[in-house]
């Protein structure tokens, strides 16, 4: 089996009073494409967050790369080669498309210099046209593969994908979703979460359905797919 | 107003506006990258005087008196953020005004005890001692040309820093989203650390860059901190470039005032903030 990159062991996260993960295991392998899916409000964020070093969970592990890292700061684990595309936007607005990109800028952890500025510029035609525009002037798409961009800049071994599709017109959602085959081909692992359970189960090797903080789910998109009703019991989907 | 006396109060404007830029911009930096009310910024202005004053007491050198200077500043900044100011990123307004308004009063304490309530001097280096003769009776002094110089320098290093470097790019970028940063493998509280340290040693630079020409007093920061309130203000909060131009304003206004209207000369500041602000109510440049 390859090597573990990133993993949760029993996690319960909280906000405030209320009790968000309930016991969550989660793993990563080196090259994996992962399907995180759940309801609105089932806890996705939270365990990516948990995770991440942006929540500190109150009970459970949480490693990187076979390090214990359970609420260590988001910068060391982010070093360890863990990207992270948050929901929403995560560009910053009072930065040039280069800059924001220019500012990621870092090897992997092994080294690796694999995803240079000119890469990046490469995969993403768009963002090369708008270079010195601020980030806060590109479209919704744009600014999507602004971040996914920048992501790539620090040579991650893993990818977390965040609804990186939520909100975007179908014909630039599918352009998102060629892009996230093209890095899952570059040998990257990846978490993506996202309301297109067809198009999430398209790519994934495995899928996590949380619901209500806990794994309800855990298989490989063949056995969901075999189970129908487990689709329209966890996500309300068809 | 014959031509000369115009030029000498050009260079005199010139020159308190860029000192006045050496407060304001860690001032403007730390407001407006970490969201902080610093009233406490005009007690680092005060402290480089009176380090200039007491390291060169005891070292009988200037330039060594600033170097140090420079090194204990920039440690007290250092400091300073990591042990009181970090802790007051989340907390609002108020609390920040209560911490640091308290500090004016501990470092003035601490002035006290060290070095005396005594008005001081210090001497020009001998060098830079000269004058340069412009008419028959006027004649500008070496030393405030050099203040000039030297902020000019310290002007464009730091616009450099914050356009063109990747750290500038970081600490920007944090002003706008913090936890993104740090999701970058990217340090933010140490860059932030710095960027106070930074302030900190600007302040005190100035203070003793000015210490040979104005005298040593204690105070002295309080008066300083409210008129760099004005410039970033009128500069529009965390534009180190919009401080720039602000203090240069601010340098002319205050400057001509006194020649043109010595009768009404404190107001010109104010009227100047007040005109900005009816123009642009966030300040000439928006963040930066
Ligand atoms: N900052 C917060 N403070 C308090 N409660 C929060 C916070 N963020 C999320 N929650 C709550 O925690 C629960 C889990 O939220 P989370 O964002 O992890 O869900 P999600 O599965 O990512 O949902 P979505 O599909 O809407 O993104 C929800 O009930 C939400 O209301
Ligand atoms: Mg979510």
């Amino acid at each position: 089996m390859s090597e573990t990159l990133l993993e949760a062991e029993g996690l319960h996260s909280f906000y405030g009073s209320s009790h968000i993960l309930h016991g969550i295991d989660f793993v990563v392998r080196r090259g994996e494409t992962i399907g995180l899916m759940g309801r609105n409000g089932m806890g996705k964020t939270t365990l990516i967050r948990s995770m991440l070093g942006h929540v500190r969970p109150r009970h459970g592990r949480v490693a990187v790369r076979g390090k214990t890292m359970t609420g260590s700061a988001p910068y060391l684990i982010a070093r360890k080669g863990i990207a992270y595309v948050p929901e929403g936007r995560g560009i910053f607005p009072n930065l040039s498309v280069r800059e924001n990109l220019l500012m990621a800028a870092k090897p992997g952890i092994d080294g690796r210099r694999d995803w240079t500025y000119e890469r990046v510029l490469e995969t993403f035609p768009r963002l090369g046209e708008r270079l010195t525009n601020g980030g806060g002037q590109l479209s919704g798409g744009e600014q999507q593969m602004l971040t996914i961009g920048r992501a790539l800049m620090t040579n991650p071994d893993v990818l977390i994908l965040d609804e990186a599709t939520e909100g975007l017109a179908p014909l630039i959602a599918k352009e998102i979703w060629y892009i996230v085959r093209q890095i899952r081909a570059t040998g990257i692992a990846t978490i993506v979460i996202d309301k297109n359970h067809a198009a999430v189960t398209s790519i994934s090797d495995r899928n996590v359905i949380l619901v209500k903080g806990k794994v309800a789910f855990e298989g490989s998109s063949a056995e969901l797919r075999a189970q129908p009703e487990l689709l329209h019991k966890h996500l309300g989907a068809g | 107003m014959d031509l000369t006396t115009f030029l000498i109060q050009l260079l005199n404007a010139l020159q308190y506006g860029l000192l006045l830029f050496l407060v304001a911009s860690g001032l403007t930096l730390i407001f407006g990258i970490m969201g902080i009310i610093n009233l406490a910024h005009g007690s680092f202005y005060m402290m480089g005087a009176y380090m200039a004053f007491a390291l060169t007491s005891a070292t009988g050198n200037l330039f060594v008196a600033i170097l140090l200077g420079i090194a204990l500043s920039a440690l007290i900044g250092f400091l300073l953020e990591w042990g009181l100011f970090s802790r007051l990123y989340k907390r609002d307004h108020l609390d920040q005004v209560l911490l640091t308004y308290g500090l004016i009063l501990v470092f003035e304490e601490i002035r006290s005890m060290i070095v005396g309530d005594d008005v001081h001097g210090v001497r020009i280096p001998e060098m830079l001692s000269a004058s340069i003769q412009l008419s028959e009776t006027l004649s500008y002094p070496v030393y405030r040309l050099f203040m000039s110089a030297v902020c000019i320098v310290l002007a464009v290093l730091m616009y450099w820093l914050i356009r063109h470097t990747r750290l500038g790019m970081m600490i920007r970028a944090g002003s706008s989203n913090r936890e993104m940063v740090q999701s970058l493998g990217i340090n933010i509280d140490l860059i932030y650390r710095l960027v106070f340290a930074l302030g900190v040693t600007l302040a005190a630079f100035a203070g003793m860059l000015a210490a040979p020409v104005s005298s040593v007093y204690p105070g002295m920061g309080n008066q300083v901190l409210i008129i760099c309130f004005v410039v970033v203000v009128i500069g529009g909060v965390g534009s180190v470039w919009g401080a720039l131009v602000a203090a240069l304003l601010i340098g002319l206004a205050d400057t001509f005032g006194k020649v043109i209207i010595p009768d009404y000369a404190g107001l010109t500041v104010y009227l100047l903030m007040a005109a900005v602000l009816l123009w642009r109510p966030e300040g000439i440049f928006r963040r930066i």
